[in-house]
């Protein structure tokens, strides 16, 4: 698989590392009242989809970015490449 | 028909011509009392346990395709009970002993062979975990032994014992595992079960549940509704997607296993050898093939095809292990899909919906499980109670703590 880095172009996806679901850039609330429901919802529940997957991806052997990477689990085409940095912003995380 | 040897001389003298289908090939019924999806390994020998222990009458697997077309009949056919935690050791034992008599218990050839299995070490840190283990295995009642590097030269003289990284010291060996025929274990447990009562359904795909106030009433199909007192899920790399239409998220991601089989070789290796520090495991098949294998590609996949990358990684650790097969080309070799759990091992459980049961999660191991896991599924549909050797393989394990984590690796699924 070639990964279309945003900043590096075309990359051999051996450089990089894999961590899973996308959705784990959106954290809960360490503070709340049903933190201990939401934190075993959000470390061990998965969409597991068939098809359309998004997914963080490492570039460990690179410029050591994350990336959203949006893959179809069924043919491993790639259709979309992000900095994971710049989606977790769009969703007003960090600053 | 019964199998036997008298039979085969009295079928030659005779021209072949009483030879019967294995098993039916039924219309399904409006109703059964117990729904098994997934005519694989475990849904079959799920179904053939609860006719044959457990008596009930109306038994039916539905199965998208045909039977034992998926993980049972692509794997790389070991059995072994060699784990190192108290929730899964005596499950494995329980597996390893239906192994043992479970060609004279469904009457079919399956070909178990009880060749040995050998976890070689490279480091004393490495001999002080197998040795632990091996004491984990001994203590649970099955057999394991700590082979010095002279005694593993003895078996092996061929592999490449003072390779600079991996230096071989020596192995953890369980005599009684070994290797089983993969495809006569569903053929098998197919025809058991048929010969039982047992409706095996193919060409029927589960479309959805039908569920009212919390219950399962039955199943919608591609080949129309049928109702259930019970149902029982068994379908391995489908687990999210089938159990999707319940309405539940799992634990769980499916990710693509390669494995690999040489052009037949003469008789070279008489055991199964793992080469863990170089992500290899082989054994030699009784027509000569090297079957090999290694980790798992390492992101979600529903392809059932592999990368290249992992193709070389694994024919590397088999040159670092055994530089003279070198020159033996690859005869074949197949994807399939794995259902990994967070914690590295499987769930059979009941769910949130009553009627409605799980059995999942096996990761890349599910092969040798395959006769305790029909036993335990059948046991836990039959009473609602779970198996004594299968009570750790709860859904609620995660939420509460519990995880058996064989390899320590957290909720990582591509590192189990």
């Amino acid at each position: 698989m070639i990964i279309n880095h945003p900043i590096l172009g075309p990359r051999d996806a051996q450089e990089f590392v894999y961590l899973g679901d996308a959705a784990l850039i959106n954290r809960p609330n360490g503070m709340a009242e049903n933190a201990a429901d939401t934190f075993h919802d959000y470390l061990y529940l998965r969409d597991n989809p068939a098809g359309l997957h998004r997914e963080l991806w490492y570039h460990e052997q690179g410029d050591r970015s994350w990336l959203v990477v949006t893959r179809n689990t069924l043919t491993h085409a790639i259709t979309a490449v992000e900095l994971a940095r710049d989606v977790a912003r769009a969703q007003g995380r960090s600053k | 028909m019964r199998y036997s040897g008298f039979r085969v001389i009295r079928e030659a003298l005779t021209g072949h011509k009483g030879w019967q289908p294995a098993w039916r090939d039924p219309q399904p019924q409006p109703a059964y009392d117990y729904i098994i999806v997934g005519g694989g390994g475990h849904g079959l020998a799920t179904a053939y346990y609860l006719a044959r222990e457990f008596k009930q009458a109306r038994i039916a697997v539905l199965e998208k395709g045909w039977i034992g077309g998926g993980n049972v009949g692509r794997n790389t056919t070991i059995i072994r009970s060699n784990y190192l935690l108290d929730g899964n050791q005596p499950f494995y034992e329980f597996s390893l002993k239906l192994w043992e008599g479970l060609e004279q218990d469904f009457n079919y050839n399956a070909m178990v062979s009880q060749r040995g299995i050998l976890n070689l070490f490279h480091t004393d840190a490495q001999r002080d975990a197998y040795t632990r283990r091996g004491n984990a295995i001994l203590m649970h009642g099955a057999d394991a032994q700590i082979l010095n590097r002279d005694q593993v030269r003895a078996m092996y003289p061929f592999l490449n014992f003072d390779n600079a990284r991996f230096p071989i010291k020596g192995g953890l060996a369980q005599k009684r595992g070994g290797t089983v025929r993969h495809d006569a274990v569903a053929w098998g447990y197919a025809r058991g079960a048929d010969s039982r009562g047992v409706d095996i359904i193919q060409n029927c795909e589960v479309t959805g549940f039908r569920i009212e106030n919390g219950r399962a009433l039955g199943v919608e199909t591609s080949r129309g509704y049928i109702a259930a007192g019970k149902i029982g899920v068994a379908v391995a790399g489908s687990s999210s997607r089938v159990m999707a239409q319940a309405g539940m998220r799992l634990p769980m991601e499916s990710h693509v296993l390669q494995a690999f089989v040489s052009e037949g070789l003469k008789p070279l290796i008489d055991g199964v050898m793992t080469f863990g520090a170089g992500h290899f495991y082989v054994s030699q098949s009784d027509k000569g093939g090297l079957v090999f294998g290694g980790d798992i590609d390492g992101y979600n996949s529903y392809a059932q095809r592999g990368s290249m990358p992992v193709v070389e990684d694994v024919c590397e650790g088999g040159m670092a292990l055994m530089p003279m097969i070198g020159r033996a080309r690859l005869l074949r070799m197949w994807g399939g899909i794995m259902d990994m759990s967070m914690d590295g091992s499987p769930i059979i459980d009941r769910t949130e919906t009553e009627g409605l049961y799980f059995n999942g999660g096996w990761c890349y191991g599910g092969f040798k499980a395959t006769p305790a896991s029909g036993w335990v599924f059948a046991h836990l549909l039959a009473t609602d109670t779970p198996h004594p050797t299968a009570t750790a393989y709860r859904f609620d394990r995660f939420r509460n703590g519990l995880m058996l984590d064989e390899k320590g690796q957290g909720a990582q699924p591509n590192l189990h």
